[in-house]
């Protein structure tokens, strides 16, 4: 692949992260640093199963994208959750 | 909670200020609203100086303002609870004028009373689409949005029957006992954003779905009502407004009867 297109991919996928950010800032009301794709929703996070369920929504609403129940049951990490969603763009 | 957790307490009261611009009062939701019990909640709520959406599966135009309430605090919408696109379209608009609802009263419900060896298919399906499913759909609807504003009240209005369970209303006893079920485990499901989840179960009350039973019918089970007459659709409404009040902020799960004694201990 060509530099210009990693180039592109790149800045694309930070725009989808700070859009990702935004929408976990809001839902949890957390710091938008403690947001990194290695935070842990329960113990950095202090996010239990509702604040999940309730950033899902969040994140269907602002990517457009719809997430099944069963796919979030590995997810524990904010790089996991941003991974699936990014997986769907 | 208010003593344990002050700052999530005035946080509470931050949102529900904002909700409340420019009007004042909380957004009231009430299914079933055109008469009976839904009629004199939406009425109930109105005195209290809520705002209040009422809904029926008629037209929109059956549903007038209580006495003495102007038309900038209420709204009559059609919407049937067996429709998922008519109950989000009832919610779109509400939201829209007054924003989130935070007191949701799911009291729409039908009978279709028959025996159980005459009863077909659509009889059952009916009465359970509408009485629990249609309050599944309006419940589901109201918590996505109270979720965020960290406080709401949910009441289902349930049934006597559904526990001393009439002859001829097996599809309506189930559907009423469902919503107890159903009310106690989305109680656990919120009950951390200070959502609280409660069912009142009517017994012997003067409304046309009582009428249908019959004169002899109702006369018959009002003779078994310790205090001795029938109940009022206001006697229910004040206990459906004592739910949905602060004063009832620790009461989560709980069944009330408002039934003059009828089904004591059932």
């Amino acid at each position: 692949m060509d530099k210009a297109f990693d180039k592109e991919r790149e800045v694309d996928n930070e725009a989808a992260f700070d859009k990702f950010r935004d929408c976990a800032v809001e839902v949890l009301q957390v710091p938008a640093e403690k947001v990194t794709m290695e935070a842990r929703f329960a113990e950095d996070l202090d996010a239990d199963s509702l604040d999940l369920v309730e950033l899902v929504m969040a994140l269907e609403e602002a990517f457009g994208v719809t997430v099944d129940e069963s796919e979030l049951e590995d997810i524990e990490t904010a790089g996991q959750a941003f991974e699936l969603i990014s997986s769907k763009l | 909670m208010t003593a344990a957790n002050p700052a999530a307490a005035d946080e509470g009261r931050a949102n529900r200020a904002a909700a409340d611009e420019p009007d004042g009062g909380r957004v009231v939701l009430v299914t079933g609203g055109s008469k009976g019990i839904g009629a004199a909640c939406a009425a109930w709520f109105a005195a209290n100086g809520d705002r209040v959406a009422a809904t029926t599966r008629g037209s929109a135009g059956e549903l007038k303002p209580p006495d003495g309430v102007p038309e900038e605090r209420f709204m009559g919408l059609r919407c049937d609870v067996t429709d998922a696109a008519q109950v989000e379209e009832a919610f779109g608009q509400v939201e829209a004028r007054w924003g989130p609802v935070e007191v949701l009263v799911a009291n729409a419900g039908i009978t279709k009373d028959v025996l159980v060896v005459r009863m077909d298919d659509d009889a059952w399906h009916d009465v359970i689409e509408t009485n629990l499913t249609g309050a599944f759909r309006v419940a589901r609807r109201a918590v996505t949005k109270m979720l965020r504003l960290h406080h709401g009240r949910i009441v289902f209005v349930s049934s006597v029957g559904a526990f001393v369970g009439l002859p001829g209303q097996a599809n309506y006893a189930a559907s009423k006992a469902g919503l107890v079920g159903m009310a106690r485990a989305l109680a656990r499901e919120v009950a951390s954003r200070q959502i609280t989840v409660n069912v009142v179960a009517p017994g012997v009350v003067e409304t046309d779905m009582t009428a249908a039973l019959g004169e002899a019918r109702v006369g018959q089970l009002v003779g078994m009502v310790p205090l001795g007459r029938a109940g009022t659709p206001e006697d229910v409404a004040a206990a459906i407004g004592f739910l949905a009040s602060d004063a009832a902020a620790y009461i989560s799960g709980a069944v009330l009867p408002v039934d003059g004694g009828l089904g004591m201990g059932l």
